[in-house]
């Protein structure tokens, strides 16, 4: 079996790695760039677990051949903070309790970043079918919505 | 596990080149949204996968003088995010805003919805409504097939050995047009479509249509064109009586199965319910 040598940019930095044709993004995150913050979920798409971006668009990494990250710009959830500093967002999320067992909520985090980068004035309904690819068993959603809108308002300075 | 290549070539050549010699188990990657799973389930093993994203003339939305030409392996989300094809052909976009979550709709690609040959693919009806063509490239050079003619049944198209869909083209509206694509579904979101209605129609200065198509998804094996439909909407001003006949037609026409989102009953009456319903925001788009 040939492996494949990508060269991609994740996180902004350069990097290489081999990999088997049928390997994932989120393989190759986890298991060769130690890069464990996407979980694993469903690999099917489902649940949204493994949200990262590539060249800006919210993918499942479970659905994204490693090989397919060649010249391509990722960005997980470990790129988020900065440096010691949270993410309004991650912030947000603590202060409102928007997770409980938190393994969804890198994937949440991800895919809210994502959304705010595009839209900073969603409407709750437009944050609810943005996430809709994010799946939480524990909280119920609620408080994961209202910290989105939280965080929105106050990047809109209200 | 047997052995999987991968390759990304930059060209249609190369491509079909490299699906012809792979045989029956080479596979085109698109988007991946359903090669992907269907690799991970074990419900497939092919020995090649070309992946098809290096190809410009596939991974491009380009506006001619008289048509659209959207390339087979755009995502979902980049054609929603074209303002001139939305404006254009709004039910196309409509469709495709209803397949999967952000996340798939990142990845998930026309091509992949039209040659997975699923009959509840959502972007087939709109895109038979919207009278889109597919050019397809193989060994023997190009060929042009409407959208309505590619599936054969469940999982099967009339695609031969080593053949890519490389595009799609959709015409530029006529004055007056407008589309719409509605799907039931037993949730609000995220689930496969019961039944999908996809309608485009074209008005006179009085109102009255002069031009129509109907399509409908998940009621039959394939997506079914319905002439029917089109000759009850045209000469009409979309009235209760031109209405009621094409909920018939379109009725008339499915041959659903029974399954656990709905039995055939119910699809074939919700059938015409959602191809009256698509005229209607059809026709309304005409005057904007």
């Amino acid at each position: 079996m040939s492996k494949h040598h990508v060269t991609s940019t994740v996180n902004g930095e350069p990097v290489e790695f081999l990999c088997e044709p049928q390997e994932t993004l989120l393989d190759i995150l986890r298991d060769q760039l130690d890069l464990t913050g996407s979980k694993e979920g469903c690999s099917s798409g489902d649940c949204g677990a493994c949200s990262v971006t590539i060249d800006g668009r919210l993918v499942c990494a479970c659905l994204v051949l490693g090989a397919e990250a060649e010249g391509r710009k990722i960005e997980t959830i470990e790129n988020m903070a900065e440096g010691d500093t949270l993410h309004p967002l991650q912030q947000k999320f603590l202060e409102e309790a928007a997770l409980q067992c938190g393994f969804c909520t890198p994937g949440f985090l991800v895919a809210a970043k994502s959304l705010l980068d595009r839209n900073d004035n969603p409407t709750e309904t437009e944050v609810r079918y943005w996430l809709a690819g994010n799946l939480c068993r524990c909280t119920g959603y609620d408080k994961i919505v209202k910290s989105v809108m939280d965080v929105a308002a106050e990047m809109r300075g209200e | 596990m047997a052995q999987i290549e991968y390759a990304a070539p930059a060209s249609i050549k190369e491509a079909v080149g490299l699906m012809a010699n792979g045989g029956n188990s080479a596979r085109v990657l698109a988007g991946g949204t359903d090669l992907l799973v269907q690799l991970r389930a074990g419900r497939l093993k092919p020995g090649l996968i070309v992946d098809v994203k290096s190809i410009d003339e596939m991974c491009s939305i380009s506006v001619n003088k008289n048509d659209f030409r959207i390339g087979a392996a755009v995502c979902g989300a980049e054609v929603n995010e074209h303002k001139r094809l939305k404006k254009a052909w709004p039910g196309v976009c409509e469709a495709l805003d209803l397949i999967g979550s952000t996340q798939i709709q990142g990845r998930a690609t026309l091509g992949g919805n039209l040659c997975n040959a699923s009959p509840a693919a959502d972007s087939v009806p709109a895109l038979i409504a919207a009278s889109a063509v597919a050019t397809i490239a193989g060994p023997n050079g190009r060929r042009k097939v409407p959208v309505e003619k590619i599936s054969k049944g469940p999982g099967k198209t009339v695609l031969k050995k080593g053949e890519i869909v490389v595009y799609f083209t959709l015409p530029k509206p006529a004055p007056r047009s407008g589309d719409a694509y509605l799907r039931m579904i037993p949730r609000t979101e995220m689930d496969i479509a019961m039944v999908g209605a996809g309608v485009s129609l074209t008005v006179d200065k009085s109102g009255t249509c002069t031009a129509a198509r109907v399509a409908i998804g998940a009621v039959a094996p394939i997506v079914l064109l319905v002439a029917d439909g089109a000759k009850a909407l045209i000469g009409t001003k979309i009235d209760d009586a031109a209405l009621n006949a094409l909920a018939a037609a379109a009725s008339a026409a499915c041959n659903p199965i029974d399954d656990m989102r709905g039995t055939i009953e119910y699809r074939t009456q919700v059938a015409g319910v959602l191809a009256c319903r698509a005229a209607l925001i059809a026709f309304e788009r005409t005057r904007s």
